[in-house]
C-alpha cells in the first residue's frame, strides 16, 4: 500500500523520497489522534475492528500529510529544482526531512508505543490453514481499489497525462504547455492521501510507533523497484512478494533475519532485471 | 553508542571538565574518521552511502571478534563481580589490537565490495536504497544468531590497545592520543589519494560521469574503489571504537548517532574537504554531546525533550545546509593539480555537482 504512493512520487518527480516512511508515520498517529484522543471512535462498521470514527480521521490524516508535504515541497525541494539540483541533493534533503519529522512525531507522541483498542478481531479461515481477518479484507481490498484508482488516474484522465509528460520529459511537457509545477503539486496531493492511508491501515494492523513508517522504507523501495519505478500494478504486485515472502521466510529462518529479505530480494532483482518485473511504465 | 553517556559528568569540577573534554575529544576523533571516510565516498565522488553505521559496526566487531580471547577461557566480570554470565561468541583468537583493525578494514571494505557490486553500476539512487537497510539487516543478524556476537548482550572485555602505557584514570590520555594519531594518520593518508591523479578522476566522475568514460575512465570501478575504501576507513573508526569502550553490543550502533549525525557534521564542515569533515565532526559533536550537559539547568518541559530536540536540529542542519549553502562551511578547493597553483579558483565550489540532474541508467 505505501509502495504505490511510492511508485508515484518516485516515478513522477523522480526522486527517492527517503521521508516517505515517516510521512506515513505522522498520517497514522494524526488519524490515531483523531479516533483516540479525541473520542472520536464511532460505531462500528460490520466486522472491522474500528468504528465510523475512521472516516474522518482518514480525512484529518490525508489533509495532514498532504499540507506537510506541499509545504516541504515549497519550503525545500523548489529551491532545489530552481537551483536546478538533481536527485542526488533532494534525497539527501528528504533524508534530513526524515530525520526532522521522525523527531516532530516522536516529540508528540513520545516514543512508547500504541494500539488501537484491541477489539477483537475474529479471522476466519477461508481454506487449509490459511486465516484472515476481517480488518486485512478491508485492507487488501481497499489497497486493489487504489491501485485501480490510480490506474485509471494515470491512463485515463487529462491530469494522468500530464504527469506522465512530466515524469518523461519535464522540458518538453513544459513546452507543450503543461504547468509542471501545478503536476508536482497534484502528485504530491494524491502522493500525500495515499501516504496517509498507508500509514492508518499500518496502525491497525500493528502497533503505532514513531520509527514504523521509517523500517518501512526498504521494503517498500523493494516493492517499487521490484514492480518497476512508476507502476502502481507493479507496486502491488512487488508489495505482496515482498511481504509474503517476508512471512515465509520464517518457516526456514529465524524471525529475527526478517528484515534481511526485501534486501535480498532487491539486490537479485537489481541483479539479474533491474527494471523491475513489469518495466517502468511511467 | 549509547556508552557514551557514560562520559558525560556534569561539569563542576575543573578535573571533571578536563575529564570531559578528553573524552569529547576522543569521540570527535573518532567521528571525525568516519566523517572523511563519507567525504571520500560522497564528497569526492558523490556515492551515495546511507549506511555508514553497517561499515563502522562491521569494523567494530571484526576487531573485537578477533582480539578477544577464545569464549572459553573468558570470565566475565562486571565491576569485580563475579561471573555474571557465559560470553558467546565466533573467533576469540586473542590477536593484537593493530591486527583487529585492519581485519576491521578489510571486514568492512568486503561489505562494500558485496553492496556495491549489484548496485554501483546502476543509477545512483539504489546504492542510497541498497545502504539505508543494511544497518538494521546487520543489528538483527547480530540479535539473532546464537553463538557470533553474543546477541543482544553484546560484547566485554576487549582489549584495550596500549594499556600498558598508562593506567586507571591516565589511560584516557593514551586513547586520546591514539585516536588523534589515528586522525592525523587518516587525514594525511586521504589528502595524499584524494590530491592524486586517482582523485581527480573520482572528481571528474562527480562532476561529469559521461564526460569521465569519454576520457577512457572506467568509472563504474573507480566509484567502486572509492565506496570501498570509504567503507573501509569508517571500518577503522569502528574497530578504534570497540577497542576504547571495550564494550560493544547491536544497540551501540543506532541509524541516528552512525548514519545521520555522520551526514549531518559533513553537510555542516563541507562536503569535498578533509578538514570540513574535521571541523563539522568538532562542531556537530560539540552541539550532540554537550547538549546532555545543559540539559538539568533547562525547564522541565524542555529538558524532558532534549533528545528530540537535538534530532530535529541534526535533520534541520542537513535540510538547511542542503538548500542554503551546499557547499558547507568550509568550501571544497577548487584546484585540478597541487603544481597549478591558479585555476582561476574563486575559492567556492565547483558549482555543478549541486546542479547536475538524474543521469539515466
Amino acid at each position: 500500500m505505501g509502495a504505490i504512493g511510492l511508485t508515484l512520487s518516485y516515478g513522477v518527480l523522480k526522486f527517492a523520497n527517503f521521508a516517505h516512511g515517516d510521512l506515513m508515520t505522522l498520517g497514522m498517529f494524526l488519524a490515531f489522534a483523531v479516533v483516540v484522543d479525541a473520542g472520536l471512535q464511532g460505531g462500528a462498521i460490520g466486522p472491522l475492528s474500528f468504528g465510523w470514527g475512521m472516516i474522518p480521521a482518514a480525512v484529518v490524516a490525508m489533509a495532514g500529510v498532504t499540507l506537510t508535504i506541499l509545504s516541504l515541497d515549497w519550503l525545500v525541494f523548489r529551491p532545489l529544482r530552481a537551483r536546478g539540483g538533481g536527485f542526488i541533493t533532494m534525497a539527501v534533503a528528504s533524508l534530513g526531512l526524515g530525520i526532522g519529522l521522525r523527531a516532530i512525531v516522536q516529540m508528540i507522541w513520545g516514543p512508547a508505543a500504541f494500539r488501537y483498542q484491541s477489539g477483537i478481531n475474529e479471522a476466519t479461515t477461508i481454506f487449509w490453514d490459511l486465516k484472515v481477518k476481517p480488518d486485512q479484507f478491508f485492507i487488501f481490498g481497499l489497497t486493489l481499489l487504489l491501485v485501480v484508482v490510480v490506474y485509471l488516474l494515470l491512463y485515463r484522465t487529462k491530469l494522468g497525462k500530464a504527469m506522465r509528460a512530466t515524469a518523461d520529459n519535464p522540458d518538453l511537457a513544459e513546452v507543450a504547455g503543461i504547468e509542471t509545477d501545478q503536476i508536482r503539486r497534484w502528485t504530491w496531493v494524491i502522493a500525500g492521501c495515499l501516504i496517509a492511508i498507508a500509514g492508518i491501515m499500518l496502525g491497525i494492523q500493528a502497533q503505532l510507533r514513531f520509527s514504523a513508517g521509517f523500517h518501512l522504507i526498504l521494503p517498500m523501495f523493494a516493492a517499487v523497484i521490484l514492480g518497476g519505478i512508476g507502476n502502481p500494478w507493479g507496486a502491488l504486485i512487488g508489495g505482496m512478494v515482498i511481504g509474503i515472502s517476508q512471512e515465509v521466510s520464517t518457516e526456514w529462518i529465524d524471525t529475527g533475519l526478517k528484515p534481511a529479505v526485501p534486501f535480498l530480494i532487491l539486490i537479485l532483482m537489481l541483479l539479474l532485471r533491474p527494471r523491475g518485473l513489469f518495466g517502468s511504465t511511467i | 553508542m549509547e556508552l557514551l553517556d557514560i562520559d558525560l559528568i556534569v561539569l563542576v569540577t575543573f578535573g571533571g571538565a578536563v575529564n570531559w573534554t578528553v573524552g569529547f575529544l576522543t569521540t570527535v576523533a573518532i567521528f571525525g574518521i568516519v566523517a572523511l571516510g563519507l567525504n571520500l565516498q560522497w564528497g569526492y565522488t558523490g556515492v551515495f552511502n546511507f549506511g555508514v553505521v553497517a561499515f563502522f559496526m562491521v569494523g567494530a566487531y571484526t576487531s573485537a571478534l578477533l582480539t578477544l580471547p577464545h569464549p572459553d577461557t573468558v570470565t566475565v566480570t562486571a565491576s569485580g563481580d563475579e561471573v555474571t554470565g557465559i560470553l558467546d561468541y565466533a573467533g576469540g583468537f586473542g590477536l593484537p589490537v593493530p591486527v583487529g583493525w585492519l581485519a576491521g578494514m578489510g571486514a568492512a571494505g568486503a561489505l562494500a565490495l558485496i553492496v556495491g557490486l549489484p548496485t554501483l553500476r546502476l543509477r545512483h539512487d539504489f546504492l542510497a536504497i541498497a545502504t539505508i537497510g543494511i544497518a538494521a539487516i546487520l543489528r538483527s543478524i547480530a540479535n539473532s544468531i546464537e553463538g557470533l556476537v553474543n546477541r543482544s548482550s553484546g560484547l566485554s572485555g576487549i582489549p584495550r590497545f596500549l594499556d600498558e602505557l598508562a593506567s586507571g584514570e591516565d589511560y584516557r590520555w593514551v586513547l586520546l592520543g591514539i585516536a588523534l594519531v589515528m586522525l592525523l594518520l587518516v587525514y594525511l593518508v586521504l589528502q595524499r589519494t584524494t590530491g592524486s591523479p586517482w582523485g581527480r578522476v573520482l572528481r571528474a566522475i562527480r562532476e561529469n560521469e559521461n564526460t569521465a568514460k569519454a576520457a577512457g575512465k572506467n568509472t563504474v570501478s573507480f566509484r567502486m574503489q572509492s565506496f570501498v575504501l570509504g567503507g573501509m576507513v569508517m571500518g577503522l573508526g569502528g574497530a578504534i571504537f570497540a577497542h576504547r569502550f571495550g564494550a560493544i553490543a547491536p544497540t551501540s550502533f543506532s541509524d541516528l548517532l552512525g548514519t545521520f549525525l555522520v551526514w549531518a557534521m559533513l553537510m555542516v564542515g563541507g562536503s569535498g574537504n578533509n578538514r570540513g569533515a574535521i571541523l563539522g565532526a568538532l562542531l556537530v559533536g560539540f552541539f550532540w554531546f554537550g547538549t546532555p550537559l545543559i540539559q538539568e539547568d533547562l525547564p522541565d518541559s524542555l529538558g524532558n525533550r532534549v533528545f528530540m530536540i537535538r534530532q530535529l536540529v541534526i535533520g534541520l542542519l542537513i535540510v538547511v545546509f542542503v538548500v542554503a549553502r551546499p557547499q558547507g562551511i568550509l568550501p571544497e578547493r577548487r584546484r585540478v593539480s597541487r603544481f597549478v597553483t591558479d585555476a582561476g579558483s574563486d575559492g567556492g565550489r565547483w558549482p555543478s555537482l549541486w546542479s547536475r540532474s538524474s543521469h539515466k541508467a
